[in-house]
């Protein structure tokens, strides 16, 4: 059976979940070997071999990651050579698609990204896209080298399956080079889940007034084990940090459930949240266009509805 | 220093998209283009770079570099009415439907030809939103990618960059000549003024054809690239939801419809 190579997200000591949802589609289309670069794959080897990793390539020179993207599209490259995979699969992250785009260029092989679903085909993988704000699903496939996919976080549910995730050391060949990265700023870190993984998102927007205004949005993602999202209105005006920006400009989510609280929903927000399972709405104008994708809505004040909901949600906790 | 920006036109996000059922490609006819929203923000940091170079002295020059059909020559008269210098307009019936890869084969070639010594392209497009780009020019003209830039400076010829990652940014330094991406944090685009409008129309813009740049035809448009479209739907519109007034109990029913849902 052919390999997958699965290109591992990683926190350095552990695997992040999108990963695990990579190897459980790559399971689709051979036996996945997942890559992973800089330290830790002794820690995250338990979870990838739990989600049916037959291998993992590691490749522990921390320098890889010190550079950007550049060394990790040629470690793939490398791979790619050597192993003749069915096809890659990458996080559809902003870096992970750089990735998935440099690799393509490299092995001069088509690349999909932003996949939501992908199955086998006659002719190699059917990528699904979900494309213009989620109007129009495309399948498309690629037609010549290897397929190089980005796949959207939360596309499919991690399901575990019997691997070894057997540790292959890997070096790679010739000088690593690029733009260098000297020195990474870590935004505070919250103990909430990570935005693009999570299964609930509260986002607030412009309706919250102000950065005082958006503690409510915490409270609630809080008591929902929620991420914290927000509205492009609130991260220009610096009511919140930019990382947490969901739409067109910021990160595409596709959570279980979406909370939007006093966003309008402007089509470049959107273009982040609409694929996301279920959509519930609070917004005090009654023709805000979040209504229209919204599967349950409240027209009100957003600083009277959510602190009901909070006290409703510690209630429905105590019974 | 010849900076060059790297600008598409896409339809209206306000607007209907859609693709055509004969070719499965974006429906350009029946929206308005527009300049892609996030190259606003790489003309204008073009635009200061090379103000910051001549205000120390140093020639710099700001190229606008499109690839696209006829009317996407209004995006690069945007830019130069902004305030670009000049424009390269790619332009030729071979390359409709170019993929990806494709794309930065065509861009890449005109770029080795006009030469640079920074690339700026937006951080990815509002209509195929990609946002590979700048990561696949790098890998094909060899040099550094200093991609995702929410700040930059030029430091002699080192470039220093934040880099947005998922959970703040790096701070990344880079040589030159090199490819940078840009987001919409690093800047205010201006609005054109009356007299940049009334400048850029005697502003040089040159249109190059697949010859002209030297573009294998092969390797470009629908036939050249390596993906393809199997099929699309228009998605049927999402099930109309349940909509209520507050009427004092609005947060019991969000409540009440989240424990249906399973959700508390």
């Amino acid at each position: 059976m052919s390999e997958v190579l699965v290109l591992a997200e990683h926190t350095g000591d552990d695997v992040k979940k999108v990963t695990l949802e990579l190897i459980t589609l790559a399971r689709r289309f051979g036996e996945p070997s997942v890559v992973w670069t800089g330290p830790g794959a002794e820690q995250g080897q338990a979870r990838c071999a739990e989600y049916g990793a037959a291998r993992m390539y590691v490749a522990a020179d921390a320098a890889i990651d010190d550079y950007v993207v550049a060394p990790a599209a040629e470690l793939l490259a490398q791979l790619v050579r050597e192993k003749s995979p069915a096809c890659v699969l990458v996080a559809g992250t902003a870096q992970g698609k750089e990735v998935a785009g440099r690799l393509a260029v490299k092995i001069d092989s088509g690349v999909l990204t932003d996949a939501v679903d992908m199955q086998p085909g006659d002719d190699g993988p059917v990528v699904e896209q979900s494309i213009f704000g989620g109007s129009t699903t495309v399948h498309s496939r690629v037609r010549r080298g290897t397929p190089v996919v980005a796949v959207r976080p939360n596309a499919v549910a991690p399901e575990s399956a019997a691997g070894a995730a057997e540790l292959s050391p890997v070096s790679l060949a010739g000088e690593v080079s690029g733009a260098k990265v000297t020195n990474r700023v870590v935004a505070e870190r919250s103990e909430r889940p990570d935005l693009t993984e999570a299964s609930i998102v509260v986002s607030g927007g412009r309706g919250t007034g102000g950065a005082e205004g958006f503690g409510v949005i915490e409270q609630l993602a809080d008591a929902l084990g929620a991420a914290v999202g927000a509205s492009r209105a609130v991260t220009d005006a610096g009511w919140y940090p930019h990382q947490f920006q969901v739409g067109q400009t910021g990160k595409t989510v596709s959570p279980q459930l979406y909370l939007a609280i006093g966003i309008s929903g402007a089509i470049q927000h959107r273009a982040g949240m609409q694929t996301s399972k279920t959509i519930v709405a609070v917004n005090k104008d009654p023709e805000a266009p979040i209504f229209e994708l919204a599967d349950f809505g409240v027209v009100g004040d957003l600083f009277k509805v959510v602190p009901q909901l909070l006290d409703e949600i510690s209630k429905r906790k105590q019974l | 220093m010849k900076i060059v920006v790297c600008v598409k036109q896409v339809p209206d996000t306000a607007a209907e998209r859609t693709l055509k059922p004969a070719d499965s490609t974006l429906n350009r006819a029946s929206v308005d283009g527009l300049i892609n929203e996030l190259d606003e923000y790489a003309i204008e940091e073009g635009l200061l770079v090379a103000e910051a170079q001549r205000a120390a002295g140093r020639d710099a020059e700001v190229t606008i570099l499109t690839m696209g059909p006829e009317k996407a020559a209004e995006s690069i008269r945007k830019a130069l009415s902004m305030g670009a210098d000049q424009g390269v307009h790619l332009l030729d019936d071979g390359l409709a439907g170019s993929d990806a890869l494709s794309t930065s084969y065509a861009l890449a070639q005109v770029l080795k030809q006009i030469g640079f010594d920074l690339v700026i392209c937006g951080s990815e497009s509002t209509d195929a939103r990609m946002g590979v780009m700048a990561a696949m020019l790098a890998e094909r003209l060899g040099v550094p990618q200093a991609s995702l830039a929410m700040k930059l400076e030029l430091d002699g010829s080192v470039l220093r960059i934040r880099r947005v990652s998922e959970d703040g940014y790096f701070e990344v330094e880079s040589s030159l000549p090199a490819v940078v991406s840009v987001i919409e944090k690093i800047n205010e685009p201006r609005y054109p003024s009356f007299k940049g409008i009334m400048a850029a129309k005697k502003k040089p813009v040159q249109t190059m054809s697949l010859a002209d740049a030297g573009i294998d035809p092969a390797l470009v448009g629908l036939g050249g690239s390596a993906t393809e479209v199997v099929d699309f739907a228009q998605r049927p519109p999402r099930q109309s939801g349940t909509i209520v007034k507050d009427e004092g109990d609005g947060g019991v029913k969000v409540a009440e419809f989240l424990a249906v849902q399973k959700f508390i």
